[in-house]
């Protein structure tokens, strides 16, 4: 059916624009601003172009950061989308086990970023964390602020640990509408265990996991708050994700310039993402109907 | 194909049921033929959907045995059954096709490919979705998918029975009609044992051979869609059935007279004397308005809908309704009403009387 193109609608749209442009927009040009010129301070401004971008581009400091905060965000979807999905199933449906449990699953989501990294900060101290300290009575050669593979496993744990849950109670959601009727309809149909998942489960889930999936994603790739109270980016560079040298180099170092180029690309790589993501999911969804 | 028999059967949800009100299910005891189109009519929560679900195995009883033929199956799963179910909504898997769709329950059970093949050909003929074969079954109406539905119900040749929980409530009035008339088709295409739970009585007498009507928890008569009209074995059915249901009216009898508000109405038989509450009931299809002798009632409207006129009217301050034909002139002095003599059914304490031995006037 063709529908009455009327684009006035767009005046509705206007009140949040408005808002944005204040909250958001505005802000946003202030970083353009120092991204194109050149300060020491007082106001006073130098042009330089495109001279940051190019800088940035070809920084072997910024790829090395990029290439972390990539593995991580891939490390952190490959464990928490199918945990979540696994946790979801495996959730009581129904009665007091169910409510319990979606209290138990919401907790780690209502503990604010820079509690959580003070919680595994400690958690994992060898001298005085429960977690270090019982992995070196056992024997194991743990330290996450002098080993590489112990900070990276200790926050991607963390990590897990504190957004798991996210996927889980999305997953859970999308499952609970299913009507019970299409169980009843496989179990007549002789489905197996793996084809109600692949065949009834999946596909009700598949919108609430679309937005789990670009959350976790647009969260994991900007981490900053946890792994900098737990390891501080360290030891060496070998925790430092993105923002984490992105707040080096602007309030650490004051290189205001390069940070701002840096951060507007920043941006653009996870808008891009997010949008890939999307157009693509959407696209397969569609493609399916016909 | 088997014939279903129900014995002694009762099921409560309760863990330990002791008055008869706790049973969701009374105990009953039928047997069902085997290629049969049964209705099981009744209001929501009567327990037809407990029953159907007894059936196909999603509930096991509290009480009593299901027999599929001779085999008891009151403990066997839904898939060891052998039976197909169509629900309420439609059930389909969307992100497979229409051919995926039909097909899943035989590749399920291992058939193999080309007789699959066959099958599906087959059925998508009958229920009309050869040339959308192909097509993911997401993006269809409603209507095609409870086609879908219940073609994957009779996809399978060797299946029981076929159990449909009032599948027609989500399509449009003019598809229902024709799914209905496809049914009706189908069965006796397939003749497999048919059992449609709906609380809807054109559905119901439309559809079966034999309808079995529930009011609470019990199936107070199963019979053909003439015997429920004529002889309605509990008050339910005689007001459940028909649009609108039976005049019912407390009444003394003595032989072949009902005595009601001190006038007397003629029966067609003589009955023996009726214990408990008695009532005497009569369709309004069997009422006429006269101005000559008869019971006095007041008029309150008159609904004229098409083939016939309903009109709504007092009797001795209770609501009763009759049916005037087509074209008849109704007059400000008919202000009695008649009854059909020998269409009066006499009720105690809600269930049917029977005529006494011998009792034909």
């Amino acid at each position: 059916m063709d529908k009455t193109q009327n684009n006035k609608a767009w005046f509705l749209v206007l009140p949040v624009l408005v808002i944005v442009a204040f909250s958001a927009v505005i802000p946003l040009m202030t970083v353009v601003n120092y991204s194109v010129n050149d300060t020491f301070g007082e106001n006073e401004f130098f042009w330089n172009g495109l001279g940051w971008f190019e800088d940035m581009i070809a920084s072997d400091r910024m790829h090395s950061a990029l290439g972390r905060q990539v593995l991580f965000s891939a490390i952190i979807l490959a464990i928490e989308v199918p945990l979540g999905i696994f946790i979801a199933l495996h959730m009581p449906k129904k009665g007091f086990w169910a409510s319990f449990c979606l209290v138990l699953m919401a907790l780690p989501l209502l503990i604010p970023f820079n509690v959580v990294g003070t919680i595994w900060q400690i958690f994992g101290r060898v001298d005085i964390g429960l977690l270090g300290h019982g992995l070196a009575s056992i024997g194991v050669d743990y330290n996450y602020t002098n080993d590489a593979l112990d900070a990276w496993i200790t926050i991607i744990v963390m990590d897990v640990w504190h957004w798991t849950s996210l996927v889980a109670l999305l997953c859970y959601a999308g499952l609970q509408s299913i009507p019970q009727a299409y169980y009843q309809a496989a179990r007549i149909d002789q489905a197996s265990r793996w084809s109600v998942f692949r065949f009834i489960e999946l596909p009700k889930m598949s919108g609430v996991l679309l937005i789990a999936v670009l959350l976790r994603f647009m969260d994991s790739f900007m981490i900053y708050t946890e792994p900098f109270v737990v390891t501080g980016g360290g030891p060496g560079n070998s925790t430092t994700f993105l923002s984490i040298d992105l707040v080096k180099m602007a309030v650490g170092q004051f290189d205001l310039g390069p940070a701002a180029a840096f951060s507007i690309m920043y941006f653009l790589v996870i808008l891009l993402v997010s949008w890939v993501f999307y157009t693509v999911m959407t696209t397969l969804d569609n493609a399916e109907t016909k | 194909m088997a014939q279903i028999t129900l014995k002694n059967l009762a099921h409560s949800y309760l863990p330990n049921p002791q008055a008869e009100a706790d049973f969701a299910l009374k105990e009953m005891d039928h047997v069902w033929q085997d290629g049969g189109a049964y209705a099981l009519l009744g209001s929501s929560g009567c327990g037809k959907t407990t029953l159907l679900n007894i059936i196909s195995g999603i509930v096991r009883p509290s009480h009593g045995r299901v027999l599929f033929g001779a085999r008891d199956v009151t403990d066997e799963e839904t898939a060891a059954r052998n039976i197909a179910q169509v629900f309420q909504f439609p059930v389909v898997y969307d992100t497979m096709t229409v051919r995926e769709n039909l097909a899943f329950p035989l590749r399920n059970r291992g058939m193999d490919a080309a007789y699959i093949a066959a099958r599906v050909a087959h059925i998508a003929q009958m229920i009309g979705m050869e040339d959308r074969l192909n097509r993911k079954a997401r993006g269809l109406t409603a209507d095609a998918k409870q086609k879908i539905s219940l073609g994957r119900g009779m996809v399978r040749e060797d299946v029981n029975a076929i159990l449909f929980d009032e599948p027609l409530t989500v399509i449009d009035p003019h598809m229902k009609w024709e799914l209905r008339t496809q049914l009706k088709q189908l069965h006796r295409q397939l003749g497999h044992t048919m059992i449609y739970v709906t609380h809807d009585q054109t559905e119901a007498l439309t559809f079966a051979d034999k309808v079995v009507v529930m009011y609470d928890g019990r199936v107070v008569q199963i019979g053909t869609p003439e015997e429920l009209f004529e002889t309605p074995a509990h008050t339910f059915v005689g007001y459940f059935i028909g649009s609108p249901g039976m005049n019912l009216m407390e009444a003394k009898i003595t032989g072949n007279r009902a005595h009601l508000n001190g006038c007397e109405v003629p029966l067609g038989t003589s009955y023996a004397p009726v214990a408990g509450r008695s009532q005497i009931g009569i369709r309004p299809e069997y009422c006429s308005l006269t101005s000559g002798a008869g019971l006095p009632v007041t008029l309150r409207r008159v609904e004229d809908v098409g083939r016939h006129r309903i009109i709504r009217a007092d009797l001795f301050g209770q609501a009763f309704n009759l049916i005037a034909p087509e074209g008849m002139a109704i007059d400000a002095d008919m202000t009695r009403v008649v009854f059909a003599p020998d269409k009066i059914n006499v009720f105690a304490d809600d269930w049917r009387v029977a005529a006494q031995a011998g009792g034909a006037v």
